[in-house]
């Protein structure tokens, strides 16, 4: 999984969208992680580094992740598969 | 290392001038505390979900409308509206507080009896009163509000035989310009149904008219209805004297008056803007002042208000089942309150407010009970800080009606419990069992052994 290239995000969780003018907010967690997603990182290694952060456990962690993922894809701003491979 | 308390993670997109019918973020601060006891160990050891009262606020709230009322009219008595919130404790406060009983049923009847209650300082209100509640009405001298003409004849009737004059008033319905009006409960003024109905009690020597009642609406916002309602009885009760040369004691305005709850549909809380009891009392007050009554003469005012005297004392503490998402993508939170304990969630907005700490980020959500019907909805629409599973939240203004009107479905009805003055927590009402239901019903012999097969 992968942020678009093209999106910005400002420190205080600002994000842009260029491609569609779309604006969004993020809570700090939700920074931490799309800038995880920046870098590249695998899930895995975005559970591990969130769940030695933060006093949750991993089912918690798991659901919430994979719906903030839902959301991030439902608003277009992960690479798809295709875009990628291309 | 200390680790970070968990948020889960949000994204939100911002949408500048478009409406938005989750409105503005409504919390700010959690309540961690009611009247110092701490949320968190009240659900500990009383359970989720939970009812909890205070006396403080009761009695505070009973003692400002009777400052309000007592400083602007000589004579002012509040009677208990039972079917408000019946629980004994409950209805003793008000007692201890001064407040008569209001009534509407034989069972209602026969709870304020059981808790020491003068018959005489009941009011019997309510279309259906059996021949045998009102002959126990009658032995108590207890005051009995009239509804209809069937009423009227069976109490004539049963005076006779019982060789008493009960005491009763007539329950009267006008148009005071709001709508809907009230018109089914007694007997209409505009038509001439009321004065009529005055007419045969003042022309039977078996019953003595003591007063005149009207109940003309429920959560009214609009307090110069009553102005109206006060002056319409004021007329009857002056046409009484005229004409019978006979006091009438008592004007009873009934209830109605706002909490401050916010209905649905609603633009801003009701905390800003539904009437005071200031507000109500002045019109009142002002409307038989300004009537021909003599000073020396003046009735006593009854008002039998019941939601805006315990809606603000009552909370419902209750814990998040699960954080799901809706097919469109909208965030909805399961509570284990449902319904079937929270009844007045169908007029309200009620106020959410969580438990625990919480950071300045938001969501709107929708917020469902857990009872498996489609119905079970709470908020359609809040926007309310981020909840986690088994975080706690405390829903506002719960006093009135919901442990009345609640329902045993599905699930069982939990604890309530008290405050009281000196912030110590007592069970008012005990969380109910199967055991509880079960004692109720009884099974035919010839269903009682059943081979479930197996397939």
């Amino acid at each position: 999984m992968k942020l678009k290239k093209n999106i910005a995000v400002s420190e205080a969780g600002l994000l842009f969208n260029p491609v569609t003018g779309e604006s969004f907010s993020l809570n700090p967690i939700g920074i931490e992680i799309l800038n995880l997603l920046r870098k590249e990182k695998s899930d895995e290694e975005i559970r591990s580094a969130i769940l030695s952060r933060y006093n949750t456990d991993n089912p918690t962690f798991e659901k919430d992740y994979q719906d903030f993922i839902g959301i991030l894809k439902h608003n277009h701003l992960l690479e798809s598969h295709e875009e990628t491979k291309a | 290392m200390t680790k970070l308390r968990y948020e889960r993670p949000v994204i939100m997109k911002l949408e500048t001038g478009m409406p938005n019918k989750f409105g503005t973020r409504t919390e700010y601060q959690p309540m961690t505390h009611i009247d110092g006891n701490a949320v968190d160990k009240l659900m500990k050891d009383y359970g989720s979900p939970l009812f909890v009262i205070s006396e403080k606020t009761i009695r505070k709230t009973i003692q400002k409308a009777k400052k309000a009322f007592k400083t602007r009219y000589p004579r002012v008595q509040f009677a208990w509206s039972y079917k408000t919130n019946y629980l004994n404790a409950i209805c003793s406060i008000f007692h201890q507080e001064g407040s008569w009983a209001e009534v509407v049923s034989g069972f209602e009847y026969d709870k304020a009896i059981s808790l020491g209650v003068d018959g005489k300082k009941i009011i019997f209100n309510g279309p259906e009163k059996s021949e045998e509640d009102l002959t126990k009405a009658i032995r108590n001298d207890s005051l009995i509000h009239i509804d209809h003409l069937d009423e009227l004849y069976t109490i004539s009737e049963l005076a006779e035989k019982q060789k008493a004059r009960p005491r009763v008033a007539i329950r009267v319905n006008m148009d005071t310009g709001v709508y809907p009006m009230w018109d089914r409960f007694g007997f209409n003024y505009e038509n001439g149904q009321a004065w009529d109905a005055i007419n045969k009690i003042m022309h039977s020597d078996n019953m003595e008219l003591v007063g005149l009642h009207c109940h003309i609406g429920t959560f009214m916002l609009a307090p110069s209805a009553y102005g109206i309602a006060a002056t319409k009885l004021a007329e009857l009760a002056l046409s009484v004297e005229e004409k019978y040369k006979h006091e009438i004691k008592y004007i009873d305005l009934g209830g109605g008056f706002a909490s401050k709850n916010t209905l649905k549909g609603a633009y801003l809380p009701g905390s800003d803007t539904n009437p005071t009891f200031d507000d109500f009392a002045e019109v009142i007050s002002s409307a038989l002042l300004n009537s021909n009554f003599k000073p020396e003469r003046l009735p006593m005012l009854i008002l039998e208000t019941g939601r805006a005297l315990i809606d603000e004392a009552g909370y419902l503490l209750g814990s998040v089942i699960s954080n799901k998402r809706s097919s469109t993508g909208r965030r909805n939170t399961i509570l284990d309150i449902g319904v079937n304990i929270l009844f007045t969630s169908f007029w309200y907005d009620h106020k959410i407010t969580p438990a625990q700490a919480f950071t300045h980020y938001s969501e709107d959500t929708c917020i469902y009970g857990p009872l498996c019907m489609n119905i079970d909805v709470i908020r359609e629409s809040a926007s309310l800080p981020l909840l986690n599973k088994d975080d706690r939240v405390v829903i506002h203004n719960v006093g009135a009606y919901n442990m009345t009107q609640w329902m045993q479905f599905i699930a069982l009805r939990p604890n309530v419990v008290l405050i009281d003055m000196d912030e110590k927590p007592h069970v008012i009402r005990l969380r109910e069992t199967l055991d509880n239901m079960n004692s109720m019903e009884k099974v035919p012999a010839h269903l009682k052994k059943f081979n479930v097969e197996l397939y």
